[in-house]
């Protein structure tokens, strides 16, 4: 009998990736004060501008507060519980994966990114962070012969001090807000990705986080930049283990197109979320900017947002250049205790400028899912553009869903639509779909996968699939 | 058509079952068996509309007694949609929108459950696309609502078609149609009612559950069954819907008045 018990049964989908790898890590002491900020530095060997970017965004960060005017709730933050860097212990990154710890890539195989030769993907590079580090970066040296540089943002600092002097905090300057602020001070590792002038990136690119530890915050810094004519198609995705107290998550992720430049990024984010109870799952605190810099250019998010307890983040466009364009493709689901305030900004300074925005938030449980966005259009924005679209889908009767649009237009001739709405998964739809054969997980997937059919259409072909099952595994149980 | 040798399809057990705490059925037996069309008929409350839910295996309804063999196999033990992969349809007397769902991706989805549950191939998409422009005829529908969304923004009349056009792809052994007639000009009406007769066959049943004789005009049953209070009152042949549409339901009050008073007399 399809009771509710059956249902019921369903719930507890444990969360897959929730595993710790048993490693041995070197970790420094706990807490933030400018001495540790030196000592992640003086660790990665950073030049001399490095420092001091870290030591005034940390100066900087001593001064602000908490931005609490998000529709979260969460106890205090203890800065000071908080490792600052965590590395496993190895020798020195190799460029053969053979000095690689193999419990490091058995980690991600598990994970279901093989990272040796004969495993990995055929067509995706893929850059691998494991806490505080980058263990490998796969595919350099076919990417290296398109002139295509993807490393980690320490490599990179060392071999290409030049292009990070010239361009990180550029888009998110180290004060730009909290936790900005806060990564800007300790970053450890992320990605880096340069595409130079007229070259179309040969394969997708991709870095895979991982948190490992327990007490550890993870603070990745990622920066991309696409020259004249240049073109990148980027994903990123990541997991962690589960743990019962929570853990800071703050990245810093920078884009900057210039003229006919073109950067699509996309997002799978399954942070560990908690459990039903909300106890554990990660803080997640995110700034992620684009800036079309230069005429004619084109920056895309695309994100799936599934994990973590909270997420807070706005990946944002400033439009500079004339006729560039800014898009955000967002599904955001919630379920059980967890609570996301996600949305996006677009930026409109030059003439003809267009943005779209379409956020689709799924909730469920008790959660709470807010999206948030403002759209602006500055003096210079004439002929300026903007199209939103935010739907919302509740599922049960215990779940919130609100969304926050900001118009700021000092173009009275300027074309902003706005459209919302909301719907709900009802019991007797999903019996409807059942009585003509079609089971209870494959009918919820099929109402969330139409719901979100416009988001999964930006996504890399190879994780708009994926994306439709984590969704399906994430509500398995949530409705009843 | 009668046959008493057809193979028995569908026999309800003194069927009871709740809706939260409140009893709804009180005791329904039924049987039905291959060739055979049966009608339901009651007041508003009787307990019809809940007799087919329970058949199909909604999850509101709890079934406190009585056994549902469907092909001599208990029914009851069976998800919604094992049900429906073994041949059992129910049409619903309001259809629910899916916003979103694409109606010819969802129909293909059904009918390819069905398929699997008979042990046939999978249709693809080309061959699935041919079949449902042939069923479509059954009841003469356009087929723009292929392309549209599950019931979303039908008509009343074009959500029963859709309905029955679900049944003419799923070739169910037993359709249960819950108030199909309901909400339908006589035009509709004739339509969908075509589209069952179509459909009815030696090797199928079909159960209605209807309120009016005027669906019963268009098909003819073999068996009519009044129900009051959760129970079947009275069973006979298709004179019984002209009974009850010259005489109205008071006399069913009357009687339904002097079995309540037997059980408590005997104790």
């Amino acid at each position: 009998m399809a009771s509710s018990a059956t249902v019921g049964d369903l719930v507890s989908q444990p969360y897959k990736y929730g595993f710790v790898t048993d490693i041995e890590t070197e970790k420094i002491a706990k807490g933030l004060s400018e001495d540790v900020v030196r000592l992640i530095s003086a660790k990665k060997n950073e030049p001399a501008f490095l420092l001091d970017f870290r030591l005034r965004s940390f100066r900087q960060w001593l001064q602000m507060e908490e931005p609490d005017w998000a529709s979260l709730g969460h106890p205090p933050i203890d800065y000071q519980e908080i490792i600052y860097y965590a590395a496993p212990k190895q020798q020195e990154k190799k460029a053969s994966l053979d000095e690689v710890d193999p419990k490091l890539l058995e980690t991600f195989e598990k994970l279901g990114i093989p990272l040796s030769e004969q495993k990995r993907l055929s067509n995706v590079a893929v850059d691998a962070v494991f806490d505080s580090v980058s263990i490998a970066t796969t595919y350099r040296e076919k990417l290296a012969e398109h002139g295509v540089i993807f490393c980690s943002i320490s490599e990179a600092v060392k071999d290409h001090a030049d292009l990070i002097e010239k361009y990180l905090g550029t888009v998110v300057p180290g004060n730009d807000n909290y936790f900005a602020a806060l990564n800007s001070a300790v970053f450890s590792d992320g990605s880096f990705v340069f595409i130079p002038k007229g070259v179309e990136c040969p394969m997708e690119l991709s870095t895979y986080f991982r948190i490992n530890s327990g007490d550890t915050g993870q603070f990745e810094r990622t920066l991309i930049v696409a020259e004249e004519g240049a073109s990148v198609s980027y994903l990123e995705g990541c997991t962690a283990p589960m743990f019962d107290t929570n853990q800071l998550h703050a990245a810093v992720v920078e884009l900057v197109a210039l003229d006919d430049a073109s950067i699509k990024y996309s997002t799978v984010q399954n942070w560990y979320a908690g459990d039903e109870n909300g106890k554990g799952g990660i803080y997640n605190f995110v700034t992620k900017r684009g800036q079309c810099r230069g005429d004619r250019s084109h920056i895309s998010w695309t994100q799936v947002e599934t994990g973590s307890a909270i997420t807070w983040k706005y990946p944002s466009c400033v439009l500079q250049g004339a006729d560039s364009v800014g898009e955000f493709y967002s599904v955001a689901l919630t379920n059980n205790r967890q609570q996301a305030d996600t949305g996006t900004k677009m930026i409109h300074v030059g003439p003809r400028t267009r943005s779209t925005i379409v956020s689709k938030g799924i909730s469920a449980g008790h959660s709470s899912n807010s999206y948030r966005g403002l759209v602006q259009l500055g003096p210079k924005a004439v002929g300026a553009r903007n199209y939103s679209q935010c739907d919302s889908m509740l599922i049960g009767d215990q779940a919130a869903a609100n969304t926050y649009p900001y118009i700021r237009s000092q173009q009275p001739e300027a074309r902003i639509e706005h459209e919302a709405s909301t719907c709900r998964i009802s019991a007797d739809q999903l019996f409807y779909l059942q009585s003509r054969g079609i089971a209870f997980e494959e009918a919820v997937s099929m109402m969330v996968s139409g719901f979100c059919r416009d988001v999964f259409n930006q996504l890399p072909m190879e994780f708009a699939a994926e994306a439709d099952k984590l969704l399906a595994l994430k509500l398995e149980g949530s409705v009843g | 058509m009668i046959r008493p040798d057809a193979p028995l399809l569908l026999e309800i057990r003194d069927l009871t079952a709740r809706v939260e705490d409140q009893p709804i059925l009180k005791g329904v037996s039924l049987t039905i068996r291959a060739g055979e069309i049966h009608a339901v008929m009651g007041r508003n409350g009787s307990g019809k509309s809940t007799l087919s839910k329970v058949l199909a295996g909604h999850p509101a309804y709890t079934v406190t007694g009585g056994t549902v063999l469907y092909k001599g196999d208990d029914l009851l033990s069976l998800e919604p949609e094992l049900r429906a992969r073994a041949g059992l349809f129910l049409g619903f007397q309001y259809p629910v929108e899916i916003p979103g769902v694409s109606n010819l991706e969802f129909l293909r989805v059904a009918t390819n459950a069905r398929r699997a549950g008979k042990g046939e191939e999978e249709l693809d998409t080309f061959a699935f696309e041919d079949l449902v422009r042939e069923r479509l005829q059954v009841v003469q529908m356009d087929p723009a609502f292929l392309e549209r969304s599950v019931n979303e923004g039908f008509s009343g009349g074009e959500k029963k078609r859709n309905e029955i056009l679900q049944m003419a792809l799923l070739e169910p052994l037993v359709a249960v149609l819950d108030e199909t007639d309901s909400g339908l000009d006589i035009d509709a009406l004739r339509i969908v009612a075509g589209g069952v007769n179509h459909l009815a066959g030696p090797d199928n049943a079909t159960l209605l559950i209807t309120h009016y004789q005027r669906l019963l005009d268009v098909i003819t049953p073999d068996y009519v069954h009044v129900m009051a209070a959760g129970r079947i009152l009275r069973t006979g042949g298709k004179e019984l819907a002209l009974e009850l549409e010259e005489r109205g339901y008071d006399w069913v009050d009357a009687e339904l008045a002097a079995l309540d008073r037997t059980p408590a007399e005997v104790g």
